[in-house]
């Protein structure tokens, strides 16, 4: 699949929300955990070698599951492929919580899950669509019967 | 760089909602030519097909620090997706009709992860402020502007083109031309995001966190989501027969 990787780039060198050197393992056979720098922007997660200003890869974040793995670690897999999972490694449960769960946000589909819910409860509590002022009130994606839990 | 392609394929073909779909002309890298393909925004991410029944996606835009402008083309109906950057590669693309290729534009200049959160937040802090008891706010929302100095002698914002230099960086300034909508507001504009200087791999982390719903709304999630699994019950239920 073609993309514009020139982008993706200049992505992976904006400020980040979350960022730490953790301990990294890939699906691939054979492989072993290794120190990557981590770096969560919007729905990707970028990871670079310590001493590198390139990312080695990233992970768009959507239709993925986030689970903890024992100790202090989790992993990514996502939907079409379960069992394909990366594995990271962290210095502590604190910073493993943390993670997963700013990973668990991380997607442009939650967000869009808390948006139609934030819409719903205010025109509940108000009667008015609070999407009407800035004029994005018939959009589809936000609307209640498109979504999908 | 290595990326998830079978997970976005996946994420391009399965049946979440899509943002906008629909026939465009995609001009060409090298030469003029136009080709037509399905595209179907998702998020932050322009998938592209070669037709509407393929099974996998030609390619993918990714939209995050994009601007979405009118563009003077031999074609008719035709925007142009631009990034920021020295050798970025500017999408031509070109609709079937006046209107497709209005709502295209608007769509895209509205699809970014950013754009989204700041929605997300503003909403999120109606909803803290009214559960509160706050303060009754009378006048519309104006968004939260982010401390960065734009650009003074641009003329386009992240979003849509605007004509006329001035108060062009301003969020509640000047009307773009491409909206269309009746509403006295425009939509807030997509904060830019600004180009950090130089290379180094020394993360920086945003001043901003994205929104953290406190645990009574996480609670309340949790309900709402509950009550559809419940009705889904019933109805199961009762189509069984057996309420």
């Amino acid at each position: 699949m073609r993309y514009n990787e020139k982008e993706l780039q200049a992505l992976s060198r904006q400020p980040a929300e979350k960022a730490a050197e953790i301990g990294m393992r890939v699906p691939k056979k054979g492989s072993v955990v290794k120190r990557r720098l981590v770096k969560l922007v919007v729905n990707f997660l970028f990871y670079f070698r310590t001493d590198e200003a390139e990312p080695i890869g990233a992970l768009l974040l959507e239709h993925c599951r986030i689970a903890k793995e024992e100790p202090s670690g989790f992993s990514i897999s996502f939907i079409e492929d379960p069992d394909r999972k990366y594995y990271f490694e962290c210095s502590s449960e604190e910073q493993c919580q943390e993670w997963i769960d700013a990973l668990r946000r991380a997607s442009y589909e939650f967000m869009r899950r808390s948006l139609i819910f934030y819409r719903n409860e205010i025109q509940k509590m108000t009667g008015k669509d609070p999407l009407e002022q800035y004029g994005i009130s018939e959009e589809a994606r936000f609307q209640l019967n498109t979504h999908q839990a | 760089m290595k990326l998830n392609e079978r997970s976005l394929a996946f994420y391009a073909t399965c049946d979440s909602p899509a943002d906008n779909t629909g026939f465009l002309y995609k001009k060409g890298e090298r030469h003029t030519a136009y080709h037509r393909r399905w595209f179907v925004l998702k998020g932050n991410m322009l998938f592209y097909f070669e037709d509407r029944d393929s099974r996998e996606p030609v390619g993918v835009i990714i939209l995050e620090g994009c601007t979405v402008e009118l563009c003077e083309a031999a074609e008719e109906f035709a925007f142009a997706i631009r990034f920021a950057g020295a050798r970025s590669r500017t999408y031509i693309l070109a609709a079937d009709s006046q209107p497709a290729m209005e709502a295209w534009v608007k769509a895209l200049s509205r699809a970014s992860f950013d754009y989204m959160r700041l929605v997300v937040r503003e909403l999120e802090q109606q909803l803290e402020q009214m559960r509160s008891g706050g303060r009754r706010r009378t006048e519309p929302l104006v968004p939260p502007r982010r401390e960065r100095s734009l650009p003074s002698s641009s003329s386009k914002e992240n979003g849509c083109a605007v004509w006329s230099q001035e108060s062009s960086g301003l969020p509640n300034g000047t009307l773009p031309r491409t909206s269309h909508e009746g509403a006295p507001r425009p939509p807030p504009l997509p904060p830019r995001r600004k180009p950090s200087l130089g290379n180094s791999p020394i993360p920086l982390l945003a001043s901003e966190t994205p929104f953290t719903p406190g645990t009574t709304t996480f609670s309340q999630l949790h309900d709402w989501y509950g009550q559809e699994i419940l009705a889904l019950r019933r109805e199961w239920l009762e189509s069984r027969g057996q309420l």
